[in-house]
């Protein structure tokens, strides 16, 4: 069989002024022609770095090695105009980000024609009939009328349609998707892939999926390449990898789904938060006569949260969840009542809840931005004891950051770097100690996993949930990641623009799902299959 | 469009109240007065001076006389220039420094832009090198080091050009000013070019570009230059603001008769009309310009809307 690429040897290195770092060691695989094989790894495994190479996109300092041979031809020997006939013809490329990916200063009609105009000579006229046509076929409503659209009019999902539309012009034999659905709600995220098997069967073309998620390779891939640390660790077909996984890794990967429940509180325990008739407005245009445009993001919901609990909160992003409970930690101001340990918040100003700040406290989504460059781990965790317990000495400051790091299984001694120094798993956990630190009775949660390895997140959920357990902690567990929730959460509730679609106990929620939304998301992230 | 235009136009009315508001009082409370010469005058001359220009009056009636007379469009009389109101001054002058200005910039342009998108295409070359080393002499070196010199290189001893004078706007008076206006401007375009140029091509949709097939030619003119021109945009609306109010230090070297000069012979004068005069001048026109600038960039970027 002659794969339509193969390729054989392929090392990447950059050079760097510190020396040569190698990116991708020895790796060789093939993709046959009108297959699908996913190329699976974490962070920094070399997966991208690979399909850069192929298109060779990578910088000029990037060094190939090996040979990459697509459709007989060498792809890292070819002359720069050479491959620039490949680019966008045969070889189309779609990537993580469909929000940064498409120029924002033209029309997306003119985006997709461009590729036609270049590879395929068409005129105006003809690349416009052809547009339309490819509208059509990724699935975007009224092609007449968006084809004259600019990107940012545009949803996330929608522009990823567009990338598609751009990457099938010329039908190519080989599609390189890079995390194509990464960015995206699960509800789009299975559409995108739905999208590309069906357009796959019908144009027969190769399709090579990059991605971290192996519950989505499972259902899309023919084959599946592992890679870790720039190595080729494990290949073969899906299935079998998947049943009878040979690398200590891979094995690793499948398991790495969060698993185990969280132990359910006592029927009896007191009530920490309860929240009645929630409804934020923002501001979309101010109007200097009449009143201002607002927008709903919070509409009318109540909650009660035992101590020791944890609820739940999913839905897609727009849905107001992390609206909601910013809310109930009043980050932002609301309507209706919120009463914390029977204190009711809604009345007082910030200078009123500094006090209350040390027992409700927040972790956020993203580890890289949310702690600050210019101070030492030890600095950043021993600022709110500094604000909120201004009485304890500086040893007694230093062993309480002691403990809050041993809390989150990182090492006291790095308490003296800064937080570049750390990777995002660990990033997290910084910021989790953070706020424990403070001994928090309330952690509002807001994605504290998402932007981590899946590997990672097992042991950062596994984490939280000791802390809980040691602290008799709180939770409100912000998530778009259901398999997350269903390992950290007592109750769920399932929100939609705005409004609570459907709430309950975890168990509930997942097993007997009783609303279309709440059903299509849970069959979106292909748990019950997984699971 | 409209709208957001006269909104804008209204909210330039404070700026420029509180602008006009504290120059006029910032330059009474400055020592001295329009009267002080090196010969003292008699008293009685200069009460009688005093008088005729209402500066025996208290400060507030002077302010709220000047704020009735500007709302009339009147900037008043010039104290130093005798039978020239400050109008006449600045409609004289600023023609001309508008001319040298204007292609000062048109230079600056034409030259800075090309210079900045080659050093960032050719980043840590040789090239990229020597046209950074050129920006930062440009910057570095003030321009009253650079005008003599040009003068004498070219108008004394090589002989080419004139070394100075207006000579009506006739073309050879105008190179060397406008070029050793330019100079700077060049430098800055050039290197603020350069960085956003290289910011902008590492953007995710330039790589989509490059994945189209495209080459290196239609990647930059198609796709990164527009998005790339965004920050020299912003900057160039103070900068023609700045530049075509004339430089003091080119048109005095040169023997321009523009109004930049005014600026200082004003303020060391103590010539409150002049200086209030073209202080107004200069503030409505960066206000003006910015407005402009804005504009230009919803032109530019489709996501920049400023309908209702």
């Amino acid at each position: 069989m002659s794969a339509l690429l193969d390729i054989s040897h392929l090392t990447v290195s950059f050079d760097l002024p510190t020396g040569a770092v190698e990116a991708v060691k020895d790796v060789s695989f093939q993709v046959p022609a009108g297959e699908t094989v996913a190329l699976v790894g974490e962070s920094g495994s070399g997966k991208s770095v690979t399909s850069t190479a192929i298109m060779r996109l990578l910088p000029d300092l990037a060094r190939i090695e090996g040979e990459i041979r697509f459709d007989g031809q060498v792809l890292n020997r070819l002359s720069p105009k050479a491959i620039r006939r490949l680019r966008g013809n045969d070889i189309g490329m779609i990537f993580q980000e469909p929000m940064t990916s498409l120029n924002p200063m033209h029309r997306i009609g003119r985006q997709i024609g461009e590729v036609l105009r270049r590879h395929k000579g068409m005129n105006g006229d003809q690349a416009r009939t052809r547009v339309l046509e490819l509208l059509t076929q990724v699935g975007i409503p009224e092609p007449e009328r968006r084809i004259q659209s600019y990107p940012h009019e545009l949803s996330g999902g929608q522009r990823q349609r567009v990338m598609i539309a751009m990457a099938l012009a010329c039908d190519p034999k080989l599609l390189i998707a890079d995390e194509p659905t990464t960015a995206l709600d699960v509800t789009v995220q299975a559409q995108i892939l739905q999208l590309l098997k069906s357009l796959q069967q019908r144009y027969g073309m190769a399709i090579l999926f990059i991605t971290h998620d192996l519950t989505l390779v499972r259902h899309f891939a023919d084959r599946v390449c592992v890679m870790q640390h720039g190595h080729l660790v494990e290949s073969g077909l899906t299935r079998e990898v998947f049943d009878a996984p040979q690398h200590a890794y891979t094995r690793m990967l499948l398991a790495a789904e969060p698993k185990g429940r969280k132990v359910p509180v006592n029927e009896d325990s007191p009530l920490v938060l309860d929240a009645r008739d929630i409804r934020v407005r923002f501001t979309t245009k101010r109007r200097m006569f009449g009143p201002d445009d607002t927008f709903e993001a919070v509409r009318g919901i109540s909650l009660k949260v035992k101590r020791g609990q944890t609820v739940g909160i999913v839905g897609e992003s727009g849905s107001g969840k992390s609206t909601l409970g910013r809310a109930l930690l009043r980050l932002l101001p609301s309507e209706g009542t919120i009463a914390f340990d029977q204190q009711a918040l809604e009345g007082l100003d910030q200078k009123a809840l500094r006090p209350l700040r040390s027992r409700l406290q927040v972790v956020f989504q993203d580890p890289f931005g949310s702690l600050s460059p210019r101070m030492t781990v030890g600095e950043i965790i021993s600022e709110g004891l500094r604000v909120h317990h201004p009485e304890l000495s500086r040893r007694e400051r230093d062993a309480r950051v002691v403990e809050a790091l041993k809390d989150v299984s990182l090492d006291p001694a790095m308490r003296a770097r800064y937080p570049h120094e750390f990777s995002g798993g660990q990033r997290q956990r910084i910021a989790i100690a953070r706020a424990v630190v403070l001994k928090p009775e309330f952690l509002l949660l807001d994605e504290p996993t998402s932007a981590l390895d899946r590997s990672v997140q097992v042991t950062v959920v596994e984490l939280l949930r000791d802390l809980q357990q040691k602290y008799d902690m709180t939770y409100l567990f912000i998530s778009h990641d259901l398999a997350v929730v269903r390992a950290m959460s007592d109750t769920v509730l399932v929100m939609k623009n705005g409004e609570v679609v459907e709430s309950g106990t975890t168990e509930a929620i997942f097993d007997h799902p009783s609303m279309p939304y709440t059903q299509a998301l849970i069959e979106a992230s292909f748990l019950n299959r997984a699971a | 469009m409209l709208s957001y235009i006269l909104k804008r136009l209204a909210f330039a009315i404070p700026t420029l109240l509180i602008v006009i508001t504290i120059s006029f009082f910032l330059m009474r409370v400055a020592p001295g007065g329009p009267f002080d010469g090196e010969r003292q005058l008699p008293p009685e001359i200069e009460a009688n001076l005093e008088a005729v220009y209402h500066l025996d009056e208290p400060l507030p009636m002077q302010y709220l006389r000047y704020m009735n007379n500007l709302v009339h469009g009147d900037f008043g009389p010039s104290f130093k220039y005798k039978d020239f109101s400050v109008t006449e001054l600045i409609m004289q002058g600023f023609p001309v420094s508008l001319e040298i200005g204007g292609l000062a910039i048109a230079l600056a342009l034409l030259i800075g832009l090309p210079l900045g998108v080659i050093a960032a295409l050719k980043r840590n070359s040789a090239a990229d090198y020597f046209v950074m080393s050129l920006a930062l002499g440009g910057i570095a070196v003030p321009n009253f080091v650079i005008a003599p010199i040009m003068a004498l290189v070219f108008g004394v001893l090589l002989g080419w050009l004139p070394a100075g004078g207006w000579n009506g706007g006739a073309w050879p008076n105008l190179v060397l000013p406008v070029v050793a206006l330019s100079i700077q401007q060049i430098a800055y375009i050039a290197r603020m070019m350069r960085a956003s140029m290289i910011e902008t091509l590492g953007s995710h949709f330039i790589r989509t570009a490059r994945a189209k097939g495209l080459n290196e030619m239609q990647v930059v003119m198609r796709h990164a230059l527009r998005p790339a021109m965004l920050p020299v945009v912003s900057y160039l609306g103070p900068a023609i603001a700045g530049i075509v109010t004339g430089s003091v230090v080119i048109e005095q070297i040169f023997g321009i008769p523009g109004i930049g000069r005014y600026f200082v012979q004003g303020a060391l004068n103590r010539d409150y009309t002049l200086v209030m005069g073209t202080v107004v001048f200069y503030g409505a026109l960066i206000v003006l310009m910015n407005l402009l600038v804005d504009l230009l960039y919803s032109v530019l970027d489709p996501q920049i809307r400023y309908d209702d």
